[in-house]
């Protein structure tokens, strides 16, 4: 039983002192954003890491979402005879939870988990310690320029996600199935409302790429400088991103949409 | 330099199609490109019972959507149902004796505004009220009197 307590206690204090150094982290990795504005070529090679090598598997995933979204909707849709309505089906779940949740889970897979592994074998390999001793800001050289551009990239990828996701979902609803493509856009456009409905994702896809930014950049920074070590976090980074992710989905969502 | 001019290329494009998938988004998907409502004049009518009407929902006159609902209140002494109206700038020629009405689209489709226009020379302004109005048909109250009006017949 004492074991036990003890055992409680322990890892409460572990988590509450890591989330502690998270926070420091994070401090620290904004305190250098202005540095790195002046010298948009460290950006600029971690946008192209970041978000030029994510795109394919955004635009895929979300062509396929989309398509299937199409085929299910369409299959209940016409159950009622309103298979006129799918577009508005389509495009309110891709834009409200689909884009910015898959899109930063993805992200996440694809950009978090290496931005880890490549941070954590710097440190093991000693080349962070290297810069501190050449008197160059390993956080202002190294992190920063990794968490805007993940944190920028992250809404673009959503958006494009979407988008790619309700053509996808014309394509099969009105290319397949014979949906008026008509009806497809005009229902849509008269139920989406911009503030409601686009900025709302938006401000979601920005809240998830923080995040998973942040956990990936804190994990790879944070972790033990073995192999082994720079694989549990790689592997901490996806866990933790994906809760982390979903759950702020919930609180956004209930904080977004309660009201109507 | 050869290849981080290729990367600046791509990171470019990254960004450009990002931000047409954002403008694609605002303009083909949502309302921003059929309507705005900023640009358009206000009327209120007041209603004994405005039913399932809701902010947004379309005001229209002959079909044609030509607005929006833009606030719902209520009135506390007159117990009504205050419905203010963004119409849209370009049909500013809605004569003062103007009817509204609350319609249901089909059966068990969304509640809309219908206005009527009247015969008057005078125009409604912005701010204006729209003074001849018809409550929603609320279905439940309808099938009641019908009800209650076959079972009086049989005795």
């Amino acid at each position: 039983m004492i074991e036990f307590l003890q055992h409680l206690g322990e890892n409460t204090r572990t988590s509450f002192t890591k989330l502690g150094r998270g926070t420091f982290f994070l401090l620290q990795t904004l305190s250098g954003i202005l540095s790195v504005l002046t010298r948009p070529r460290l950006l600029l090679k971690q946008m192209y890491s970041v978000g030029v090598l994510s795109f394919l598997i955004i635009t895929i995933s979300g062509l396929f979402v989309g398509m299937v979204l199409g085929l299910q909707g369409y299959y209940i849709l016409s159950d009622f005879g309103a298979e006129e309505t799918l577009g508005v089906m389509v495009a309110a779940s891709l834009v409200r939870e689909l884009g910015p949740v898959v899109a930063a889970l993805l992200f996440a897979g694809r950009a978090g988990s290496a931005l880890t592994a490549e941070i954590g074998l710097m440190k093991a390999t000693e080349q962070l310690s290297g810069m501190e001793m050449m008197a160059v800001d390993p956080i202002k050289r190294i992190i920063t320029p990794r968490f805007l551009a993940g944190f920028l990239s992250m809404p673009l990828l959503a958006a494009l996600f979407s988008a790619v996701g309700i053509i996808g979902g014309q394509m099969v609803g009105s290319g397949l199935l014979g949906v008026d493509e008509g009806a497809y856009w005009a229902q849509m456009q008269t139920k989406l409302d911009f503030q409601d409905d686009i900025i709302n994702g938006v401000i979601k896809s920005i809240v998830f790429g923080f995040v998973a930014s942040w956990i990936a950049l804190f994990e790879g920074y944070d972790a033990i400088p073995t192999s082994e070590g720079v694989s549990r976090a790689t592997t901490r980074t996806v866990v933790n991103s994906a809760f982390s992710i979903l759950g702020l989905d919930f609180i956004l969502t209930a904080l977004m949409f309660g009201d109507n | 330099m050869q290849h981080t001019r290729t990367q600046d290329t791509l990171v470019g494009l990254f960004i450009a199609s990002g931000i047409v998938g954002l403008f694609f988004l605002a303009m083909q998907v949502s309302n921003l490109g059929s309507f705005t409502g900023h640009d358009g004049y206000t009327i209120t009518a007041r209603f004994e019972n405005s039913g399932g009407l809701k902010v947004k929902s379309p005001v229209s006159s002959a079909g044609v959507k030509i607005g929006r609902v833009s606030a719902i209140s209520f009135d506390t002494t007159t117990y009504q149902s205050v419905v203010q109206m963004n119409i849209d700038a370009q049909y500013n020629t809605l004569p003062e004796d103007t009817t509204a009405s609350v319609f249901t689209a089909g059966l068990l489709g969304e509640q809309y505004v219908n206005l009527e226009a009247g015969g008057s020379d005078e125009l409604l302004k912005d701010g204006g009220n729209i003074e001849i109005t018809q409550s929603a048909i609320i279905l439940e109250k309808a099938i009641g009197q019908f009800l209650f009006k076959s079972a009086s017949e049989k005795k």
